[in-house]
């Protein structure tokens, strides 16, 4: 265990956003006059702590002794195999405390809230895993959490739901609009613009008023900051092409942003197609959607032709969504990163080769970038390498698999 | 001058204060709006507000979602609303019109489109509630250029600094949120309320509209006793959820609640 550790703190690469959180024209901060002197002191806040030497040793420790970091990076020799290609890596994320990458702002977050002086928090959650993670945080320090689900989330994705209660929290089943994760994410927004004093508002991904894509993007970079130490130490070099699944975008930002000067390394973000871009049913805003605005922040879009939010389709509760980071829709627009997308069908059929081949479970989102995977491997080398953030552990999905395949558990 | 500051000028004169319900476009139905529009301003509004609907309207209180959801069942768009207040012109050409919608579906008209069509059609202001002064400055131009007044909130948790910028963007009126939360509130705190109103007549002559939380006609004397407008929205588009399938006792009722209001506000 000679390798060395760098402190994992956030840290800031490029420039972006601006101080208005743009990133050219997408990002900023639309959001009702109420919440917006709240956004400023969060601004300061984390402006102020992201420089302070107590906070992120706290951070640190927390992350490697609560979450388990750093987590592996694993050489999915078998999977390589099978693809005949490049090298496939897998970031480890799944194997986190709460299974997944969210886990890694959400520690951040509640750190920052308990200097902020709230008792207590609120998140929104789709696939449950960022719920669970902030319900995690929550338990561990004591303050009252309370987590917005869509009603139809709750139903498909019942045992964190579960999970959610046994660690305290209230969830709170939404009934409004889609019954998913745009709903929950109104609907959080609606309790913190009313409880704003006593209430801290987790956002689960990189998207919503600025601060919280770059804070959340600064909280999650940790796992890019690993993965490049990682590669060099165990190929020796950089890695070729990043792959990771994209609905909001933090497993995804969270693994391009330490490489975003690393003009070498390709970018690959892998959208939910659902039934095919071509149906209409799918959740891809950036393959196929268009910028507006919502949630806070102007950026790519499902909509309708009057600016309506459609719904969105993907067997994937934590992928359905209709908008994204505005860092990807940037990403996208100076052709930095690529997306793209998997459908339903190519995400099972992943979820089955990688349990199959490797032994390991992954969550359905992940699954998608494990699909975009196969189709890029082999048209790579095999002297090259890619690296795919494994970002959750399926579990919380063999339900989901079970009743599509027919399966009563 | 505007329609809007000819309307307050007036009232000014009058020695009253504005009554400006608001209702959602196409809630219940879209051929009930133009009428109801006009059935408010028999019993006594000031201004009208017509709620744009949005499929995600994240300021709003559950009644308002669900009218919002009504209407976009019906397919109403943007351009509808637009149809709607042009109707409405047609046999009243004096009472100022206010579209209050989010920022998306006028970003996907075009803003130089949407402030042209809504200018011709007899719109006199457009509030978006999720736009804040510093990203309104493509919006506020559009608007301005075809004679629009752009209307912005107000909140509780408005620094001095922000109620400046604020009401340096905005003219028709400035639209105070009376409370922490969302539209349909029920927490309303008319001391509390004063006190913001007289910090912010520091940093402009605008009036000053006062919303979120007015439910009875009590609640609205005693606001407009210390604004200079009262806007009720929930408390109406309740009563349209209740009497959708009377089409005429939800006329009258509307018109018998609003009257209610003017009353006891003309009163106090």
């Amino acid at each position: 265990m000679s390798q060395k550790v760098e402190p994992i703190r956030p840290q800031t690469i490029t420039p972006l956003p601006d101080a208005g959180g743009h990133f050219g024209t997408y990002g900023g901060r639309f959001v009702a006059e109420t919440l917006m002197e709240p956004l400023d002191e969060l601004s300061l806040a984390y402006a102020r702590y992201l420089k302070d030497p107590e906070f992120l040793r706290e951070l640190d420790s927390d992350l490697r002794d609560y979450v388990g970091r750093p987590s592996p990076l694993y050489f999915a020799k078998r999977l390589t195999e099978k693809l005949g290609g490049a090298r496939v890596f897998l970031k480890r994320e799944d194997l986190n405390h709460t299974g997944a990458h969210k886990v890694n702002n959400t520690v951040g977050q509640a750190l920052l809230a308990r200097r902020m002086g709230k008792t207590r928090i609120i998140a929104e959650t789709g696939a449950g895993q960022h719920g669970v993670a902030t319900a995690t945080v929550a338990a561990r320090m004591g303050l009252e959490c309370v987590v917005f689900m869509g009603a139809e989330d709750i139903e498909r994705q019942a045992p964190n739901v579960f999970r959610m209660k046994l660690l305290g929290a209230s969830v709170v089943a939404v009934e409004s609009g889609s019954r998913t994760l745009k709903d929950a994410l109104n609907e959080a927004m609606r309790d913190w613009v009313t409880n704003v004093d006593s209430t801290f508002y987790i956002i689960g991904t990189v998207a919503g008023p600025h601060p919280y894509p770059a804070m959340v993007r600064d909280f999650q970079a940790v796992v890019g900051r690993e993965t490049r130490e990682q590669c060099l130490a165990q190929t020796g070099r950089m890695p070729d092409a990043l792959v990771a699944c994209v609905g909001g975008g933090s497993n995804a930002i969270g693994l391009f942003h330490p490489f975003i000067a690393d003009r070498q390394v390709a970018f690959y973000g892998v959208e939910a197609a659902g039934d095919g871009l071509e149906t209409g049913r799918h959740a891809a805003p950036l393959c196929a959607g268009r910028p507006g605005v919502l949630h806070g922040n102007r950026t790519y879009l499902m909509e309708d032709r009057d600016g309506q939010i459609i719904e969105t389709h993907s067997v994937s509760a934590g992928l359905d969504y209709p908008g994204v980071g505005p860092e990807h829709a940037w990403l996208k627009d100076t052709g930095r990163a690529h997306y793209v997308a998997a459908t339903d069908t190519e995400a099972l059929r992943a979820f089955h080769d990688l349990t199959e081949i490797e032994g390991i479970i992954p969550a359905l989102e992940s699954s998608h970038a494990l699909a975009y995977t196969a189709k890029l491997a082999p048209t790579m080398g095999r002297d090259q390498t890619i690296v795919v953030n494994l970002s959750g552990r399926g579990d919380k999905d063999i339900q989901t698999v079970a009743a599509l395949e027919g399966i009563s558990l | 001058m505007s329609r809007i500051q000819a309307r307050f000028a007036q009232l000014r004169h009058q020695g009253r204060k504005a009554l400006i319900p608001f209702i959602t476009a196409g809630d219940p139905m879209p051929s009930a709006t133009v009428s109801l529009m006009h059935t408010l301003v028999r019993a006594g509004a000031d201004i009208l507000e017509l709620g744009v609907p949005f499929s995600d309207p994240m300021a709003d209180g559950p009644v308002i979602q669900r009218a919002s959801e009504r209407a976009l069942k019906q397919g109403v768009t943007l351009q509808q609303t637009l149809d709607m207040v042009r109707q409405f012109r047609e046999h009243d050409e004096k009472t100022p019109v206010v579209l209050m919608g989010y920022l998306n579906p006028f970003e996907i008209m075009g803003y130089g489109r949407f402030a042209e069509t809504a200018a011709s059609a007899g719109v006199d202001g457009a509030l978006t509630v999720d736009l804040p002064p510093e990203e309104s400055h493509e919006f506020v131009s559009a608007l301005r250029e075809h004679g629009l007044d752009p209307i912005f909130l107000v909140a509780p948790t408005s620094t001095p600094e922000r109620v400046e910028r604020i009401c340096s963007a905005a003219s028709g009126f400035v639209y105070y949120v009376s409370l922490k939360g969302v539209t349909g509130s029920n927490r309303l705190d008319v001391t509390a309320v004063e006190d913001k109103l007289k910090a912010i007549r520091n940093s402009t002559d605008l009036p000053i509209g006062v919303g979120f939380g007015i439910q009875d006609a009590e609640t609205a004397a005693r606001v407009a006793a210390v604004s200079d407008a009262v806007v009720v929205g929930s408390a109406l588009v309740r009563l349209l959820e209740t009497l959708v399938d009377e089409p005429a006792r939800m006329e009258q009722t509307l018109a018998a609640t609003l009257a209610d209001m003017r009353e006891a506000m003309d009163a106090a």
